[in-house]
This record gives C-alpha cells, structure tokens and sequence, in this order.
C-alpha cells in the first residue's frame, strides 16, 4: 500500500495561444483535503479536468495507485473512483436525483432496460449516507444550488469514489450550507478518501485543508503543510507579493440621492421594498442565497416587470424603465450568474465589452472597431484580464477571468449607478482586492454603487450602509457603528413577521 | 503534421471532401470548370442563394423560417400578376412589400409574441399556399407581354458577361455582410443568437432585432421572386415548392449553427454554391436528376452533425 492514491507527473497542457500546465506535479494521499490555488488562469481547472477525462494532457503521466493510467473520459474516470465536481454545475435539471447520479452510468439489465428499483435504492443510500434531505425521485431542476452540489457529491458513494475533487464549490453557498459541505468532505476524508479543494477563499483554505500546493501561470509554486504557513506565504507564492490592506472603504461623502425606489414588489418574489442610494454611496444588500436580491435589482433594471412601485431618478419620478433605458440612464447591472446572463460566449472580450453600448461604440450605426479596441485594451490592461486576444471566445478563459469581462463591460461607459451582484464570484485573492479598490474609487468618483454579496465579510468591508434582506423582504438596515456581524446574522436569521404568520 | 491534417479536416472537413468531389467532377468531365457552366450553375443559385442571404439572419438569431419556399410561390404568382395589370414597376414594388409584410407577420409572431419559429413558419408555409391558389384561382399566370418588357433584364440579361441574377444575388450578399459585420444591427443579432438572456440584460430589444430578420427574409424572398418571374415570364401554384429546404441546406452546408451565434453570409454563399456545383456535378455524370435529392439529405446530416460535435466541443472541453 502506498501513501500516495493519485499522481501527477511533468503534466502538461497547451491550448493555442497558452501552456495552461507546463511540467506540474502533483499528489493526493488518501483521507487528506488538498488545496489548489492560484490566481485567475493559472491552471486549476485545467489540471483537474486532465484527472478527470475532460481533457487529454500533452505530456506527462497520471499514476493512480501506483499504475500508470490514462483516462480516456468523464465517465471512465468516474468508474475508476476519480470524480470531479464542476466550477459550474453539470447536471440535467430535467432527470430525478437518481437518474442524475448515475447519469451516463445507468444499471440496465441484459437488454438495454433501465432497471429502476436498483437506481432508486442505490441513490436512496448514498443520498442517505450524506444525510441529504430529499429523496432519490426529486426533479433535479427544483433543488437548491446546494442541493444540487450534494446531488453531485453523492455520486462519490454511488461509485465509491477514491478521489473527490471540489472545484469551487462555496461560490453560490450560504454560511450554513458551506458547514453542511465540510461536514461532509470530514466524512469523506474519514473514510480514507482523498480530496481536491480548489477555492478562492482563504479562509476556506485554512479551514479545511492539510495541505497546499499552489499553481502560477501553470507551474507549481509549491507545496505546503496548512499548518505549517499563513496567508502571507500562501499569497506571496500567488501573485509575487502581500496583501495587506484587505478592504478599502469610500469616504463617506454623499451627494444628491441617484436611485430611490419605494413599495417596490413582485409576485412570489419580492414585496414592498424601499430605498435609496447617493451619489459616492456603497450600499449593500444582504441577505442568504434565494432571499430575493437578485431579484429586486433585475426589476429595478427592467429586465423583471413589477408587479407594482415606484422609482425616483436623480429626484425625479420616472416609469420603470426597460433595460435599455436603464443603460442610457447610466444605470449597469453586473448580473448574478456570469455564463447565462453576463457574457455572450462564443463572443471574445472586445464584443462582449461593446455590447450593451453599441450606440456608443458605433457612428451612424455602423461600429467604431477602432473605439472598441482601445476600449477593450483598457479594461483588459485594468483588471489583468488573460486573454490570448480581443476575439478570443470567453468561452475559453477561466472562470474568473470571465467575470473580469462582464465587469469590464459594465465600467466602460461611465455609468451614474452601477449595481454588482456578487462581484467577487470566482476571482482570485489579488484581484479581489483590486474590485474592493474599484469600487472605493468609483464612489468617490462619485457613482452610486449597490453591493449585492453573500460573503459578509465583503459587504461589510465595502458599504457604508447596508440593508439585510430575507424572504423577499427587508428586514433590517445598519450603518456606521450597527455595522457588525453579529447585527447581520442576527438579521437574516429572524424571518419577517409577515412570512413568520403565513 | 498528422496532427494539423487531423484539425485542418475537422474544421474544413466539408470543404476538402467537396474539394475531392469537384476534382473528381471534372477529371470525368470536360464541360464542368469551363467558364460556361460555372456561370450557369451560379446562375441556378441565384435564387436560393438570394433567400438563402436573408434568411442566414433569422438563422443566426437560432431561429428557423420555413415558410420561405411558398412565399416564394405566391410572390411570383404576385410580380407575374401584377406585371400585367400595373406594368413592371409597380409591381416589383407590390412584390418586395408584399414580401416585407409578410416577413413582418412571422415576425411579430415569432418576436413579439414569442411562439415558436419552427411551427409558426411551417403554418405560414400552409397558410400561403392556399392563398397562392386563392389569389390566382388555381391556374398559372403568364406575362403576356414577354417579349418586349425590360422587366426580363432580371432573369435573362447579363452584365459585363456575368447574367444580372448573379449580380443581384452577389449584390445583395455584400450588403448583407457588411450589415451583419459592421453595423449595430448586426451585432445585436450575433448577440441574440448567441446568448439571448445575456443580450438582454445589456439593453438589446431581442424581439425587435428577431422581428427584423424575418421582415429581411421577407424581402430577400421578394428579390428572389423577381429573379424568378422575369426568368419563367410566368408562375405555377408550385414554383417555389421545396425551396425552404435547399435554402436552409445550403445555410448549413456552408456552417452557420442552426443553434444560433455563429455563422455569416460568406458561408452561406459558400454552402449554397457548393450545394449547386454538387446537384450540376452529378447530372453532368449522368445521374437522374432525383439522385441530387438523396444526395442534399446526406450532405445536410453531415453538416449539422459536425455543428453539433463542434458546439459539443467548444462547450465542454
Ligand atoms: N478550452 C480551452 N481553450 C483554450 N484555452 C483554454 C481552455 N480552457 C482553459 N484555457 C486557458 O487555460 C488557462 C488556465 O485556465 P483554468 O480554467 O485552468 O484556470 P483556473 O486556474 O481554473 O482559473 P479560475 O480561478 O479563474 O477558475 C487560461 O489561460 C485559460 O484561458
Ligand atoms: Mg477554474
């Protein structure tokens, strides 16, 4: 027996324009919790999809339990005991819970027939082992973020998994969900199984891991017992340098009110929702994942229509407007999820940038390709966007650095009142404190700015003022010294009256 | 080197078989690349290539536009018609407007109220060929002053040696393309196709831009159907029946993803001539005529089963 399950040797990866993986090695023990990090690109995922099928590396070996293998696909790697739970999750909201577990892998009998029972029971135990609360014949497409994920994991006893590997898995959790999962990575690692966790949280990190290696521009920086470093060392090896500063808050002073909406609602969504915010104001809306803010920000945009309320512009009360009208207001939305609503994905990053300023981009209509660039080089320079170039499809960037785009293509057109919906999804350590810095800067450029985040120690670092939100109602408001976070937990825990007495 | 033939036929896997093919054509030929028949195969084109440019906007929005092919019909049935009550020029007009209004009806419906291309096409499909035979009572109508009308310029004069529907088609192509790659317009189509919720958080009016394309097939079909009446001097209730497919064929021959997104005008100029040197090639061999039928089928599964692969490819690798 070897102390060694998996292990990577002088892996490497090209991709037309980048070595994602030049040369990294690597090694999971069993029963450990092994951190991946590194910043936006470095090649996280990369590695991980080669362990897992999803990509075949260009050089170098994979050695599992001593042996030299090669895995040919997804499915192949899951039946060796190698599983991988995605950045972004890969299920098929259509099929029930037992279906999705095995999807792919369904037990049929001689002739090609699903037999039934056996999925059922077989998915009913591991769901049970993981202490998940639904059963095995759930739609998948009406569980929970969280829910789903668990979908996922529980495929790690459906096939006995030896290897897990979380790829971001905490970026759409709430705290209490986030508990639920190290919960159940403990009960993993207990049972001898070894885990891959990749996060951009370093408080995560430290949490959880026992070890951890860190990746740069797809060469290993390193590896290190958790024990034995800090956040420092850890960040040092990622971007070349310290952070100390963590979050920078805008000095608090206001102008004249941007936005003010009063009784805002929407049927089964929302209902009477009020506030306002100034200009070179940070407000942050709080609340757990599924408490309505999302929401209420896409009806103020207009991509949502209200079921009733009223909105105030720079003082004066205007219509709800569209969502065109929104941007020609100077108003901009950093939606929540960066795939389905923030970014074209065969598009590169010059024509997602453009994209919702065409008129702005463009002289009697036709496009300014010119105007575009220089536009596109700016916030690529920025916000260190990696990219092979302006045309290259996002599809194809990492995770983060498609959230950069969608900022990007927000910031570009100087709006009056930007509202970023969970901003920091999925960006890494040093890139992070740049957007806490952007958005300090743009409020005492004097915008107005809206933070939506689920991360309290964000919200708290960047508003000046926060509103707490739980089911579909505000619930609380905190400033200056109320600023705390005993006061949010506090708030968000306790239901409104209203939903408590329905 | 294994590797790039490997890519090289992957991506251009269609044009290097078609490359093969033409070779083949013409080794077995001899009037098959001569300049003669190369300009009469473009000559066949013209009219589905015509469509083709304006349906390949409907298409890159990911929608279908299915009703094309009896619209074809009946605006041939109405530019013949009309020729000989109002004279050539009126009736071109009624023709192109005509085809813009009922480009607008799919549109509306599709756009605006959000139905489904597939089946609102289809019924406009069904719907037009009954007012093909209403509005001419069931028997062909022929331009009864065919011999001395200039309005047989369009299907039958050449320009500088090259016939006038080439022109127009080629015309019309240009102006297409330079819309789809340099305008507003066309970026908010490639937007819609692309990711359509997202194009609506960035403030694109999705329903107006999809509503536009189908009025633009529309008016493409109602330049096709000029080219068509000046060509025959007449029209049956079956002129342009089965049109809808060559189009959409050769869209996809041409590699513009019926998914939406991807694609342009060049291609589709591209897949429909390589759809018409096929069908010339095999009658130039000796092959009955229905054999380019059975033929445009395989070519079709091939071209969207290598859409599908690439999409595949692109979304989860
Ligand atoms: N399918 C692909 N085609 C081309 N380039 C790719 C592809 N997948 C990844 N890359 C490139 O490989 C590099 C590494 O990407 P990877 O997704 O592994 O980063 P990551 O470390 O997971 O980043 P993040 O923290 O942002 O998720 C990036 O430069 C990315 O653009
Ligand atoms: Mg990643």
């Amino acid at each position: 027996m070897t102390d060694v399950i998996l292990e990577v040797r002088d892996i490497t990866k090209t991709f037309p324009g980048v070595k994602a993986l030049d040369a990294v090695s690597f090694d999971i023990r069993p029963g450990e919790v092994h951190a991946l990090v590194g910043e936006n690109g470095a090649g996280k995922s990369t590695l991980m999809k080669t362990l897992a099928g999803l990509h075949q590396p260009d050089g170098g070996e994979i050695l599992y339990m001593g042996k030299p293998i090669t895995v040919a696909g997804p499915l192949e790697a899951r039946q060796e005991g190698i599983l991988l739970i995605h950045q972004e999750l890969s299920l098929s909201p259509e099929l029930s819970v037992a279906e999705n577990i095995y999807l792919g892998a369904w037990p049929t009998n001689r002739f090609g027939v699903l037999k039934k029972r056996e999925l059922r029971q077989n998915s009913a135990k591991a769901l049970k082992a993981l202490g998940c609360g639904f059963g095995p014949d759930v739609r998948v497409g009406t569980l929970s973020v969280a829910m789903q994920q668990m979908v996922e994991i529980a495929r790690a006893e459906a096939f006995r998994a030896n290897v897990v590997i979380f790829d971001e898995p905490t970026a759409s959790l709430t705290d209490n969900e986030k508990d639920q999962l190290f919960q159940t990575i403990r009960n993993l690692k207990s049972k001898g199984v070894g885990i891959v966790y990749i996060s951009h949280k370093m408080d995560e990190i430290f949490d959880i891991t026992d070890r951890i290696t860190v990746l740069r521009d797809g060469q290993v920086q390193g590896t290190v017992d958790t024990a034995g470093t800090d956040l420092n060392q850890i960040t040092r090896m990622m971007i070349g340098r310290t952070l100390d500063n963590y979050f920078v808050k805008a000095k608090a002073e206001f102008g004249e009110e941007v936005l003010r909406v009063e009784g805002l609602s929407n049927k089964g969504l929302f209902r009477d929702v009020s506030f306002s915010v100034r200009q070179g104001e940070v407000l942050g809306l709080y609340g757990l994942v599924g408490a309505g803010r999302s929401e209420v920000v896409e009806t103020i945009f207009g991509v949502r229509k209200a079921d009733g309320g009223k909105l105030w512009w720079n003082g004066a009360e205007i219509p709800l407007p569209t969502p065109r009208q929104s941007i020609d207001m100077g108003m901009a939305l950093v939606p929540e999820s960066r795939k389905e609503q923030g970014l074209v994905l065969m598009m590169g990053g010059r024509e997602n940038t453009s994209l919702p300023h065409l008129q702005l981009f463009s002289s009697g209509s036709i496009m300014d390709k010119k105007k575009e660039l220089e536009t596109y080089r700016k916030y690529q320079e920025a916000l260190a966007i990696k990219t092979t170039g302006p045309d290259q499809a996002v599809s194809q960037l990492s995770g983060g650095n498609q959230q950069k785009f969608v900022l990007a293509k927000w910031l570009c057109a100087n709006p009056k009142l930007i509202i970023l919906d969970e901003p920091t999804r999925g960006i890494d350590v040093g890139s992070k404190s740049a957007i806490h810095e952007l958005i300090a800067e743009l409020a005492e450029k004097g915008l107005a700015v809206i933070v939506i985040s689920s991360e309290m120690p964000e919200v708290l670092g960047v508003s000046h003022r926060v509103l707490t939100m739980s089911e579909g109602a505000v619930v609380a408001a905190f400033e200056g010294d109320g600023l705390t976070e005993e006061n949010l937990i506090d708030a968000v825990s306790h239901q409104p009256a209203s939903v408590a007495a329905e | 080197m294994q590797d790039a033939l490997k890519g090289l036929l992957r991506r251009h896997g269609l044009i290097v078989a078609f490359m093969v093919f033409l070779a083949g054509v013409a080794l077995n030929t001899d009037a098959f690349l001569s300049a003669g028949n190369i300009l009469d195969v473009l000559r066949q084109v013209s009219i589905t290539g015509m469509m083709a440019v304006g349906v390949t906007f409907v298409v890159l929005t990911g929608r279908l536009d299915l009703s094309v092919g009896s619209m074809l019909t009946l605006l041939t049935v109405i530019v013949v018609d009309q020729h000989n009550q109002s004279g050539p020029l009126m009736a071109m007009i009624i023709t192109l407007a005509a085809g813009c209004a009922l480009g607008a009806i799919n549109g509306v419906l599709v756009g605006y109220i959000g139905l489904n291309s597939l089946i609102v096409t289809l019924a406009m499909l069904s719907f037009l060929q009954g007012l093909v035979l209403f509005y001419s009572g069931g028997s062909n109508v022929n331009i009864t002053n065919a011999q001395d009308t200039w309005f047989a310029v369009f299907g039958r004069a050449s320009l500088f040696g090259i016939p006038v529907p080439v022109v127009m088609f080629l015309a019309a192509a240009a102006v297409a393309a330079f819309v789809l790659k340099f305008t507003t317009f066309g970026r908010q189509i490639y937007g819609v196709g692309g990711n359509e919720t997202a194009s609506v958080f960035s403030g694109i009016d999705s329903r107006r831009a999809v509503f536009w394309t189908y009025v633009i097939s529309g008016l493409t079909t109602g330049l096709a159907a000029i080219i068509m009446g000046s060509r025959v001097m007449g029209a049956q209730n079956t002129i342009g029946q089965g049109y809808e497919l060559t189009v959409l064929a050769g869209i996809i021959l041409g590699g513009t993803s019926l998914l939406g997104g991807s694609g342009s005008i060049g291609r589709t100029v591209l897949g429909i001539a390589m759809l018409g040197f096929i069908q010339n090639g095999l009658l130039l061999l000796g092959f009955p005529y229905y054999v380019q039928w059975l033929v445009t089928w395989a070519v079709i599964i091939i071209a969207v089963w290598i859409d599908l692969g690439a999409k595949r490819g692109r979304i989860f690798a």
